[in-house]
């Protein structure tokens, strides 16, 4: 029997839900996605290339109108819903309801607008979406445009970078001591940060925004920082963070916490409605990374199917998508009682990496210059293995696991036996 | 290397590839005294030196060792000192001489002749020995002239004078290969006369009847040849060869007719023999039957010895001991038999020639012997000759420390290195009023303590004469030029003669000096001494140059071959004397403070105190730090781990070397090395341990049986660092060694520096500044690694850790100034790049690692075939014994799988 599966939300986590879904069971589903943006799922990770000039908008598409079509798949796209009606298993759109028998919400997450004053000029804005993209492309056509990005994490980092590569004079406001201190202890941060002024990025770092400035027209001209300092702009992002996008589950009676709740079969409160992707909250746990979304999909895809199969939280890592500035973190690098650190320095490269060893296990990696190995460290997170036999050499990486043979007495001397 | 290794080889000098000309010389190691070819070539910016073995010298027939091998990689001019130095500035020759000779002259003048003194060299040429040797016993008038052959060759010296009446060896080196037995006693002969090991190998291995039997404590490398090893207790070969005496007797071995003849206490040195309790040898009652059922049942039997024998406080009855066998079965003189002492020096047999010995006059001459005296004071037509035997090393560094000795010049030796005692000896020297030396460098232990330092030629720049231990003189030609304003020893010497105001020293080349020498020569032979070369004292210029090794004696009467095969000793009455000799166990006394005995001597790749083969990176390969063999039992009881470091106390001194655990040795007794200096490894002066007890006849020192005391050496971290350039350690414990593109170096220390980045940087003479530094930190481990790298190729790198740091070395320096980056941190190869493991074979530098996985992958059976696959030990074989063990231990690891 055919169920009809309704999706709303064409993100990341979407496409690899259908991937998996209708490459396992082709005919079991009859499936409509809904989209808000007028187009199916892109790699959402690759508009900072895009944004720095280095892939174009058609490069990131992942599923395209033939995909769907070659698949059956009803695309709603650019179409809003508007409500949810759960006792009668119906989604509404803006160009009409469609009942389901499994419904999934992957609505994603929305930017969170800092609610400082002049936050509604025209100008201020988030970086999400292709639009927005596209938006911070054509400031870059004009010369001797400015911008200030509010957020010194990855997403602002790389909207920064990506302006400043297309010539535009760029300021990033952030209210910790280095950039990234999520995801970079304070020495890569440093070490992030002068290579971010070396492209010309002005960093203002434990800096706190006070209010945005507009001009007669209602644009934004400034953003005022409490101790005064005014920073001119043409532009202004906001890039200090997301929210779960929640308002329709709320609204369809659904339990949502900080995002909808679900459990590891990424069920939600009402029967055959499922939440998938950044909108969902798991263990009290938001996601806002591409791995984790990847797993949710993976076990909804077994799920839908009738199979047995549990969502859990691995350590997460990160990445910059900024050239050049080769960064990454995994696990848990914070100091801490019983924690050692074993680490890496070469100032004249500018490379630094720092792994956290507990109880004879890798729990963290933070990785700035050269991440070759941040694959295998981070595989070595997960598994949690006993590192001791190898500490010596675990910063090289796979080429030195298991001990090459060594001299006379396991080479710790300079004799021949 | 080997480009000159066949055809016949015309003595004439020709032009070699790089425009240098080949030359004929002689190896300035051991006594065996190789044949050498050197073509160096002055092409390259530094002059390279090939190096061949002579194929028509007798002595090695085109074979060489390694140490022979390298010897163009140790004749660069780097470090030499190139001009006299005075009180550590630089001096003109003029006024150097001016101020040696008055000083010299001013002391005699002051305190009488014996209140100077020479300390003179086996390394020396005999010309240069001769003329040092004139100088003091006929012109100074004191016979305060000894050499570091002391050390080396005394006792057989002392036994071949009181058995034979002369010091002489009797057989040739072919003995070795015609022997139906060959019984090595004291002599690790594999590692310190590879080219005689490799003679006996190849006669035995082409008749396998040959046996071979090794007397060591130490289960050497040179077992690898032996049938039978007897690891016996330290000092007691007097009780094993008077054991075997005795069962010569009882089984009917005795050569009546010749003892009859030409042999004197027969009678009393049986007696002796008989009363042996050979209980103190602690070896296998079955074992000591073989032996002495082998040697009394084989006629064609050498006994070789060496410095096993001969450092001991009993080191002249040793000898005596195991003439008494040979005089008692008339296996003397004859082909394939008799008893062989071999040399540790080039030129210790020249210097035994000469007389350089304080209790020698000259031509195997006797100083206290009236007629001898005035003879050679009228050949000499000396002013005032000395007429009692001079001071023995010992006792001439103790008179120098007492100060009845004022001025004192050391040419060619390093006694503050190699004499026992030797912290004593450096303390002299420092409180002696005049310090002379002449060495090639300013910067060894001893001659940072002359107040005068005269800059000497060395080898490739000297030219004269050395004699071997089978009495065969060879020519030491020179191939290169003098570097800076270095002469030669005899020059400086006679210089320093003349501006005393002494004439009969107006030579002008080492042939005048060889012409007198040998006319001498003659001189004793009618007054019935053995050493007479009387036949080349009108030898020409031409003749000089061209002179092929000859075997003395060259008379009109005789021209080499054998002494005593008919009777004829030098002895009064022509009879050889048989001694009652008696067991002395060593003098030191093993006790609860001091429960071990230690042993000292060489290792494969190196020569005394290195000055030379420290120059070698391949060399150094080997073993690049100094080392106490340790059994495993004694390891265990005493927390000492392999690779560890231990402290060596006796009642004189202390060492700090790493622990090399190995059951080649006896339970309760460790072994050392004594070639490491000030300069090479500080903790390591292994001499500084040993007592100054010698034997009362020959005043050889025992340095093969100290009393010592062994516990481990606790240091903060220990660590592993190659450089550039030489690295400058202010650590407890370092030792470093060539690299071929820099140094390395092992270190220990008792406090961790506070800042790793800066002490590296110190250690390796590297300016951070102008390097990328790499760094890894590990500090809850304990790991601390350091490397530098100048335009992206390792300058130099520091390995460091709390525990002796696992470091695959062979690689890292392998690394050295290669392009370079983070993962040479990992201190290891990664998977992609075998690591070959320390150097096995030094001449085409194979490591262990490559031989143990090529014997593993391609199922290597022997030694042979390691060599077609890898080349290793395929030139001078030394590593041979190795290569076999290694095929044993791989053999023994599979049979246990």
């Amino acid at each position: 029997m055919v169920r009809r599966l309704v999706i709303i939300g064409a993100g990341m986590a979407t496409g690899r839900l259908l991937e998996r879904l209708l490459e396992a069971a082709p005919q079991t589903f009859e499936v409509t996605l809904f989209n808000a943006e007028p187009r199916g799922t892109y790699n959402r990770l690759m508009l900072s290339p895009v944004l720095a000039g280095e892939k174009a908008f058609a490069d990131i598409m992942t599923h395209g109108p033939d995909w769907y079509s070659a698949r059956g798949v009803t695309c709603r796209f650019g179409e809003r819903v508007t409500a949810i009606d759960t006792d009668a298993r119906l989604v509404s759109g803006e160009q009409g309801s469609v009942p389901y028998d499994d419904l999934v919400i992957a609505t994603g997450s929305t930017p969170f607008i800092v609610p400082l004053p002049g936050a509604g000029l025209e100008g201020v804005m988030a970086y999400r979406d292709v639009e927005d993209t596209q938006r911070m492309i054509d400031l870059g056509a004009v010369a001797g445009k400015r911008a200030v990005v509010i957020g010194g994490g990855v997403l602002g980092l790389e909207a920064a970078a990506g302006m400043a590569e297309r010539g535009v004079d760029v300021t990033v406001i952030h209210n910790a001591g280095h950039p990234m201190n999520r995801q970079l202890d304070a020495e890569a941060g440093g070490l992030l940060a002068k290579a971010l002024e070396a492209r010309g990025i002005t960093l203002c770092l434990g800096a706190a925004s006070q209010e945005i400035l507009g001009d007669s027209a209602g644009h934004v001209r400034a953003l005022q920082l409490a101790d005064g300092r005014e920073i001119p702009c043409d532009l202004l992002v906001m890039a200090v963070g997301i929210r779960p996008a929640t308002d329709l589950a709320r609204a369809a009676g659904l339990e949502v916490n900080r995002g909808v709740v679900v459990d590891a079969q990424m069920r939600s409160s009402a029967p055959d409605v499922y939440a998938l992707g950044e909108c969902t909250e798991f263990e009290g746990t938001l996601f806002g990374l591409v791995a984790p979304l990847y797993d949710q999909a993976a076990v909804l895809a077994q799920v839908l199917q009738g199979q047995e199969a549990a969502f859990r939280i691995t350590e997460l890592a990160t990445k910059l998508k900024v050239t050049g500035c080769d960064l990454f973190s995994a696990g848990d690098f914070s100091e801490g009682l019983g924690r050692e650190n074993i680490v890496f320095r070469d100032p004249a490269r500018g490379h630094y990496k720092r792994l956290v060893i507990e109880a004879g296990q890798l729990i963290g990696a933070v990785m700035y210059g050269d991440t070759a190995d941040s694959a295998w460290l981070y595989d070595i997170i997960l598994e949690g293995r006993d590192i001791c036999e190898m500490r010596d050499v675990l910063m090289f990486g796979p080429a030195f696991e298991g001990a090459a043979p060594l001299d006379a007495y396991g080479g710790r001397c300079s004799l021949t036996a | 290397m080997t480009s000159l290794s066949e055809g016949h080889i015309d003595r004439s000098p020709r032009k070699g590839a790089g425009g240098g000309a080949s030359t004929c010389t002689t190896c300035p190691y051991c006594g065996v005294g190789c044949g050498v070819i050197a073509t160096p070539d002055f092409t390259a910016p530094t002059p390279r030196v090939e190096i061949a073995g002579d194929t028509d010298h007798p002595a090695n027939f085109g074979r060489l060792c390694v140490k022979g091998m390298a010897l163009g990689e140790t004749v660069s001019t780097e470090g030499r000192l190139l001009h006299p130095q005075v009180y550590g500035q630089k001096a003109g020759w003029s006024q150097t001489l001016d101020l040696v000779a008055s000083r010299f002259a001013k002391t005699i003048e002051k305190h009488g002749p014996d209140s100077v003194a020479l300390y003179v060299s086996g390394q020396l040429l005999s010309e240069d020995y001769y003329v040092a040797n004139k100088l003091m016993k006929g012109f100074v008038g004191s016979a305060n002239i000894d050499t570091n052959s002391r050390l080396c060759m005394a006792s057989s010296v002392a036994g071949h004078k009181r058995a034979f009446g002369t010091d002489t060896v009797p057989g040739t080196y072919e003995d070795l290969e015609e022997a139906d037995l060959v019984v090595l006693t004291g002599s690790n002969l594999a590692w310190c006369h590879p080219v005689l090991y490799q003679r006996i190998a190849a006669a035995k291995a082409a008749r396998p009847t040959m046996r071979v039997v090794n007397i060591d404590p130490r289960r050497t490398a040179t077992c690898d040849l032996s049938d039978l090893h007897l690891p016996l207790a330290p000092g007691s070969d007097v009780a094993l060869f008077n054991g075997l005496l005795a069962a010569i007797a009882k089984s009917g071995a005795v050569d009546d007719s010749f003892v009859e003849t030409h042999v004197n206490g027969f009678d009393a040195a049986l007696a002796a023999a008989q009363a042996v309790d050979l209980s103190v040898c602690d070896l296998d009652a079955g074992d000591i039957a073989t032996f002495f059922d082998w040697f009394c049942s084989t006629e064609k039997t050498v006994t070789v010895y060496s410095q096993g024998v001969n450092q001991s406080s009993a080191g002249a009855d040793k000898v005596n001991a195991i003439l008494n066998c040979h005089l008692a079965t008339g296996r003397i003189g004859r082909a394939g038999m008799g008893p062989f002492s071999v040399t540790g020096q080039p030129n210790a047999m020249g210097g035994r020639e000469v007389g350089g010995l304080a209790n020698m006059l000259a031509c195997h001459l006797d100083l206290e012997n009236a007629n001898h005296r005035d003879a050679v004071q009228g050949f000499w037509n000396a002013p005032v000759m000395a007429d009692k035997a001079g001071l023995k090393a010992v006792d001439m560094f103790e008179a120098v420390g007492s100060g009845k000795i004022k001025a004192i010049w050391i040419i060619c030796t390093n006694p503050v290195v190699s004499m026992p005692d030797a912290d004593a000896v450096k303390a002299a020297l420092e409180g002696c009023d005049f310090v002379v030396v002449s060495d090639m460098y300013a910067t060894t232990d001893t001659a940072r303590l002359a107040h005068v330092v005269l800059p000497a030629t060395g080898w490739g720049e000297k030219d004269g004469t050395v004699t071997n231990s089978e009495r065969r003189i060879s020519r030491q030609r020179a191939f290169l030029p003098s570097a800076g304003e270095s002469r030669h020893d005899w020059d400086i010497l006679s210089d320093v003669a003349r501006r005393m105001g002494f004439s009969g020293f107006e030579y002008e080349r080492p042939v005048d000096i060889f012409r007198e020498y040998a006319a001498l020569s003659g001189l004793a032979a009618h007054l019935g001494r053995d050493f007479d070369i009387s036949g080349l004292k009108d030898i020409t210029d031409a003749e000089y140059e061209a002179l092929q090794p000859v075997q003395w004696p060259v008379s009109t009467v005789k021209t080499g071959g054998r002494f005593f095969g008919q009777g004829g000793f030098f002895t009064e009455d022509g009879r050889a004397r048989m001694l009652p000799v008696t067991h002395r166990p060593p003098q030191g006394k093993r006790a609860r403070k001091y429960p071990m005995w230690l042993n000292t001597g060489r290792v494969r790749d190196h020569w005394h105190t290195m000055t030379r083969t420290a120059l070698s990176a391949r060399l150094g390969g080997h073993l690049a730090e100094p080392f106490l063999e340790i059994h495993p039992v004694d390891a265990k009881a005493l927390g000492l781990k392999p690779a560890s470091l231990a402290d060596v106390t006796s009642p004189r001194g202390t060492a700090t070397l790493r622990v090399l655990v190995t059951d080649r040795l006896r339970q309760g007794e460790v072994f050392a090395p004594m070639h490491w200096t000030g300069e090479t490894a500080p903790t390591g002066r292994i001499d500084a341990l040993v007592a100054p007890i010698v034997d009362p006849v020959s005043g050889q020192p025992e340095s093969k049986a100290t009393p010592v005391r062994v516990s481990p050496h606790s240091a903060a971290w220990y660590g592993f660092a190659v450089s550039v350039h030489e690295p400058q350690a202010g650590t407890r414990y370092w030792a470093k060694a060539r690299a071929q593109t820099g140094w390395r170096i092992e270190l220990a220390d008792d406090k961790e520096p506070a800042d790793w980045l800066r002490f590296a940087a110190r250690l390796l003479d590297l300016d951070p500044d102008s390097c990328e530094a790499l760094t890894l930190f590990d500090d809850a481990s304990g790991l601390w690694r350091v490397a530098f790298l100048r335009d992206g190729v390792l300058a130099g790198a520091l390995f460091a850790a709390r525990d002796p740091v696992a470091v695959a070395r062979a690689h890292v320096v392998g690394q050295l100034d290669q392009p370079s980056g983070p993962p040479i941190l990992a201190g290891r190869p990664g998977a992609d790049m075998p690591d070959p493991g320390a150097t096995i074979c030094s001449c085409f530098n194979v490591g262990i690692n490559t031989i143990v996985s090529a014997i593993e992958a391609q199922g290597l059976a022997s030694v042979d075939a390691i060599g077609v696959a890898l080349k290793a030990g395929t030139n001078c074989g030394s590593c041979r014994p190795e290569l076999q063990a290694l095929l044993s231990t791989s053999a023994k690891k599979e049979a246990a799988e």
